[in-house]
């Protein structure tokens, strides 16, 4: 069983095609779409019946990310939420995320069996990419609020660093960028990988990292030791690929 | 007539009819600033809810509001869906089981559909939404409920107030939702929520006003 997944859009087409691209990379995944209205044919727009029944065949027991597009589909998502009992919605996380790139990052991190939490987390962060400030004015409401931003803080120390070859075929793909960014995110150090948050699974898995080539990795903090041993056993096993 | 489950539903059928009639002017609104559906959204949204008000079955005022608020939720698609789903199940909580709705129940159903807006659209007075509209009528209604006014008088209070909250829109610079894209550009033109607002609001004081 893994964490399922609830795709809210204005638009059906969206909802779906969101689903269909997260899916390439989490295909044991549970996605259900609620995009467009209630009513046949579907318009634009978001229906809490929709929402309602999504959620139902999303969830196997381990909790449900909902990722929402803009306005009335946050809307109708808390709405959803309110009706049902606390139990329930105790396992559903609704986190603020774009909506394409943290239904990659959530499905990627829920198909490595992570928990509710990891997974809304993941969503969340899947935007640090992104320059909240060069927005202005349409990320001004909070309604699409970058995940937490994660500035390297100025360091005395210098950095642990290590640099490896990555040796098995796919690189680092989907599967070992989750479980790298979810071990970091465990341990206390700031960690970049190839001039991106190593924390990320979704910057992670930008770099396209292949066959060949090499994966830098920068450490501070207090487990940044530990950080960069980590990073050079799992490159070195190649990811248990080979 | 009395604020019973009867006038309920007159009050839900004339809000199809009205919004059928300012469907367009509706949407010219939503155009300015919008996305130019919330004369179709709305429109369909009450037509729903009217066929359901067909088949029965409402034996109290909250049961024809809770019915109103359920059905806007899944069929109007934007942003009005789930504001006055909200705004109507608020309403229906408020007034309880109460065959009937007296001046004091009024107020009282107007506040909680208020809050439930404030709460929902996260919005508040000034930022060009239908709170600009909510807020005057719910001070309206309170001001005429303590004066004295019949329930028919508090509700021509709150309708009048908030048509008046509707148009006091139009110079403001939106804050929420879509139109907040355009920020100054928006200014000029009325929030189109405000403006169905009023409408819902004079629909429940000419439906309270009638012989039955």
């Amino acid at each position: 069983m893994t964490v399922g997944l609830v795709i809210v859009s204005h638009s059906s087409k969206i909802a779906e095609g969101v689903i269909e691209l997260a899916a390439q990379m989490a295909p044991g995944v549970r996605m259900q779409a609620a995009g467009g209205t209630s009513d046949s044919p579907s318009r634009i727009g978001t229906s809490l019946e929709k929402v309602q029944s999504a959620l139902e065949e999303a969830e196997q027991g381990d909790g449900v990310v909902v990722l929402t597009d803009l306005g009335s589909a946050v809307m109708t998502a808390e709405m959803t939420l309110e009706f049902l009992s606390p139990d329930a919605r105790a396992r559903i996380r609704l986190p603020q995320a774009a909506l394409v790139e943290g239904a990659v990052a959530a499905a990627v991190q829920a198909e490595s069996g992570g928990t509710v939490d990891e997974v809304a987390t993941a969503a969340e962060r899947a935007i640090v990419s992104i320059d909240p400030e060069s927005l202005e004015p349409f990320v001004s409401h909070g309604a699409a609020a970058p995940g937490p931003s994660a500035p390297l803080e100025e360091s005395t120390e210098p950095p642990v660093t290590g640099a490896w070859t990555l040796p098995n075929k796919m690189g680092l793909h989907a599967r070992p960028a989750a479980v790298i960014a979810r071990a970091l995110t465990d341990l206390d150090a700031e960690v970049t990988i190839n001039g991106v948050d190593g924390k990320s699974v979704m910057l992670l898995m930008s770099l396209a990292l292949g066959e060949g080539q090499e994966l830098r990795a920068e450490a501070t903090g207090p487990q940044a030791q530990e950080a960069i041993e980590y990073i050079g056993g799992e490159v070195k096993a190649g990811f248990g690929e080979i | 007539m009395a604020l019973n489950a009867q006038w309920a539903e007159a009050w839900i059928r004339e809000c199809s009819q009205v919004l059928t009639e300012h469907r367009s002017e509706l949407i010219e609104l939503d155009r300015a600033i919008g996305d130019a559906d919330h004369g179709e959204n709305m429109q369909r949204g009450f037509a729903a809810v009217v066929k359901k008000l067909d088949d029965g079955g409402q034996d109290t005022p909250a049961a024809v509001l809770k019915l109103t608020a359920m059905t806007l939720m899944s069929t109007v698609g934007g942003a009005a869906g789930p504001l006055y789903g909200t705004a109507f199940l608020r309403a229906a909580t408020a007034v309880g089981d109460a065959a009937e709705i007296d001046p004091a129940a009024v107020v009282a159903f107007l506040t909680a559909a208020r809050d439930g807006v404030v709460a929902r659209g996260k919005a508040e007075t000034g930022d060009k939404t239908m709170i600009d509209a909510w807020t005057p009528a719910v001070e309206a209604a309170e001001t005429a409920q303590a004066a004295g006014a019949s329930s028919l008088e508090v509700l021509e209070a709150a309708a009048n107030a908030a048509q008046a909250g509707a148009l006091a829109t139009e110079p403001l610079s939106a804050r929420k939702g879509r139109a907040s894209y355009l920020g100054e550009r928006s200014a000029g033109h009325r929030d189109p929520g405000a403006q169905s607002t009023a409408l819902i609001l004079q629909a429940a004081a000419d439906t309270a006003g009638r012989e039955q």
